[in-house]
């Protein structure tokens, strides 16, 4: 039964940057922008949440420099798609391809540096309860944050007049303009707050799971968060859930390892991909679900001036 | 005063051919800052960069042995690319061909056949062929996006090579290293320029390039791949099958890709390593842009990408610059490419406005 609760806490830990990544990207899409670059802000963030960090020894500016880099790196796609009107299809793979050769580039003096990372929060006593303890008191404290960031973004969606105008956005930007709202500025907010969130992801992965920096260490997390909004359809709770479901899936390795499986560590790992895959498809099996959940416009360039 | 972008009545053709050189005009200039703020001289380093590694006749083999898999990977994703299906999976394709290549060459390493080549050629074709049929037909039957699941799949093949060259393909005479034997001669690309490294993938990229532009400028199927992308609508009416258009951009992007891996293994390597090559198949996505989606444009931008690829080596040899700097370039080009995009559907317009007066818009 420990042992359970012990993979229980595993899988939160390993399911929090998607959690984050995912509901990011999750606003951003229901403003009707698809940003695909979310894979290179993650790498952004992890590596100047984790040089941060290194260079001031304190893991908690290293997760703010993480959510700044990640936004930074958003701020040139909506300017890139918004403002210019880019593609965005393109625009957001080439933030992937930017940020995965910048975060290298930038990130290769500290490829073997140790850092003093986000611990977990244990109380004494109450973390050492049987079964719950360590299930409810023994997280890494951005574990919890992302929880919060959860009821956060449902709030918001569902419980605010913000959340509202968001979604209204993304539905029909043109209806938004004429009732008086500003489109593009609300997107460019969509969008920076996409690109913090999964530079909190990234800064996570970086200062708190595991902590180190290693080039292309998000893995194609990114890329996987992208995956879980369509699986979710665009609702927060499944956002969630399918984000627990797929950590759990990465710790297969691990797991099949220390019992000593003779499963080939190689082939373990690509069961998170393999079975984002065969998810992907499932869900999208029902185009009709797919459409009355997408966000109307997403992905569709819009000029107010035209 | 401000600027606004005023759509154009047409996309303007000369605007297109121009952005390209304005991404790599912006692209060297980024490079001199950069340069300049690491404390190198900028001038040496452009010329580390963009000379040096071309300086010679085996430099100039480098870059053209380099160019070779870029274009042929570019030009396979630049069909889709028109009829708006977005493989981005290239790399796994490409890996999937080394391996179907690789695994024919190991399985006849002793036997002198001339045919072998030839159908590791074919081998490597049907790999990338194959894994490219997986997200094709995600997306007919299952409507899944193909963006994710061909991106998806390209981890997929780099864990099954890894497992391949660490486990049951290992060279068990190769001091444990996770690589498989070397292939035998008969299983090698031919050298076609003695003193270089080129080899006769090369000319096998450039016919993919010229059949790829025939394919896409004159034939009938290439012609409504590209109605289909450019106007969904009237490819509908037209009764061009969406199957269709998907299943020939996915196959005709894992072809091309499958080939490349072929001319991986079987060119530089020699043998099945855990990595066949250094992001060709994301690279290319980006001399598909830059090349326009067009064949000649393809031709040329995979050659400044091989040359990025050998200046990031140069770099890295001659002023300590990190090799990853050759991402950076690759990621910045495609930016200033798609912003400076923005002048063919647009002109930009520098409106004067006086106390609250705004002249109208034509």
């Amino acid at each position: 039964m420990d042992h359970v609760a012990g993979l229980l806490v595993l899988t939160l830990a390993a399911g929090t940057p998607l959690v984050y990544a995912a509901l990011g990207e999750l606003i951003v899409e229901k403003a009707g922008v698809l940003n695909l670059g979310v894979e290179g802000m993650m790498l952004v963030g992890a590596v100047a949440a984790f040089i941060m960090a290194a260079r001031t020894g304190n893991a908690w500016l290293g997760i703010l420099a993480g959510m700044a880099g990640g936004a930074a790196l958003a701020a040139v796609f909506a300017v890139l798609t918004l403002s210019l009107l880019a593609n965005q299809v393109a625009a957001g793979l080439a933030l992937s391809l930017f940020g995965i050769g910048l975060s290298a580039f930038v990130g290769l003096p500290y490829v073997n540096v140790v850092i003093d990372g986000i611990r977990p929060i244990t109380i004494a006593g109450i973390s050492d309860l049987p079964y719950i303890g360590k299930l409810l008191f023994g997280h890494n404290p951005l574990v919890y944050l992302s929880i919060a960031q959860f009821a956060a973004v449902h709030w918001f969606l569902y419980g605010t007049r913000a959340g509202l105008i968001v979604r209204a956005v993304g539905e029909s930007p043109q209806s938004a303009h004429a009732i008086g709202y500003p489109v593009i500025r609300i997107r460019y907010l969509a969008v920076l707050f996409g690109g913090a969130c999964a530079g909190l992801a990234g800064a996570y992965l970086a200062v708190a799971y595991t902590p180190l920096w290693a080039e292309g260490m998000t893995a194609g997390r990114g890329w996987i968060a992208l995956a879980l909004v369509v699986f979710a359809t665009w609702k927060p709770w499944r956002v969630v859930a399918g984000a627990y479901l797929f950590g759990g899936l990465t710790l297969a390795q691990f797991q099949a390892q220390a019992s000593g499986a003779a499963i080939a560590p190689q082939l373990l790992s690509m069961l998170p991909y393999l079975a984002t895959v065969i998810v992907l498809a499932l869900i999208s099996r029902d185009a009709v679900m797919i459409r009355q959940n997408a966000p109307a416009s997403l992905g569709k360039p819009y000029h107010p001036e035209h | 005063m401000r600027l606004v972008l005023e759509p154009r009545q047409e996309p303007s053709r000369s605007a297109g051919l121009l952005s390209p050189l304005l991404a790599v005009a912006a692209t060297l200039l980024l490079g001199f800052v950069l340069f300049s703020a690491l404390d190198k001289d900028p001038w040496q380093a452009l010329q580390v960069f963009f000379v040096q590694p071309v300086a010679t006749e085996y430099g100039v083999g480098e870059l053209l042995l380099k160019a070779g898999p870029l274009m042929l990977c570019a030009i396979g994703l630049a069909i889709g690319y028109r009829a708006n299906v977005w493989n981005i999976g290239a790399e796994g394709q490409l890996t999937i061909g080394g391996i179907a290549a690789g695994g024919l060459a190991l399985v006849f390493t002793d036997s002198p056949a001339p045919w072998l080549l030839p159908a590791m050629i074919v081998a490597g074709a049907l790999g990338g062929m194959a894994w490219a049929a997986i997200p094709a037909w995600l997306r007919t039957r299952f409507n899944a996006n193909e963006i994710l699941t061909s991106l998806m799949l390209v981890y997929v093949a780099t864990y099954l090579l890894s497992f391949l060259v660490h486990g049951p393909w290992r060279d068990p005479e190769g001091f444990n290293f996770p690589q498989s034997k070397m292939f035998a001669e008969n299983a090698l690309l031919p050298n076609i320029f003695p003193g270089t490294r080129l080899n006769a993938g090369f000319l096998v990229a450039l016919a993919a390039v010229a059949t790829g532009w025939l394919f896409m400028a004159r034939s009938l199927a290439g012609f409504q791949m590209r109605v289909a992308g450019l106007a969904p609508a009237a490819a509908d009416y037209a009764g061009i099958s969406t199957r269709r258009t998907v299943w020939l951009s996915m196959l005709a992007g894992g072809l091309c890709a499958g080939i490349a891996g072929m001319n991986e293994a079987a060119g530089p390597l020699g043998q099945l390593q855990p990595t066949l090559s250094p992001g060709y198949g994301f690279a290319a996505i980006i001399v598909a842009f830059v090349g326009r989606l067009h064949a000649v444009g393809i031709l040329l931008a995979s050659l400044l990408m091989s040359l990025l690829y050998l200046g990031g080596e140069a770099a890295q040899v001659t002023l300590a610059l990190p090799a990853a700097v050759t991402g950076l370039f690759q990621g910045t080009l495609l930016f200033f490419l798609l912003a400076a995009d923005v002048f063919i559907h647009y002109r930009v317009r520098m409106i004067r406005s006086t106390s609250g007066f705004t002249v109208p818009e034509a």
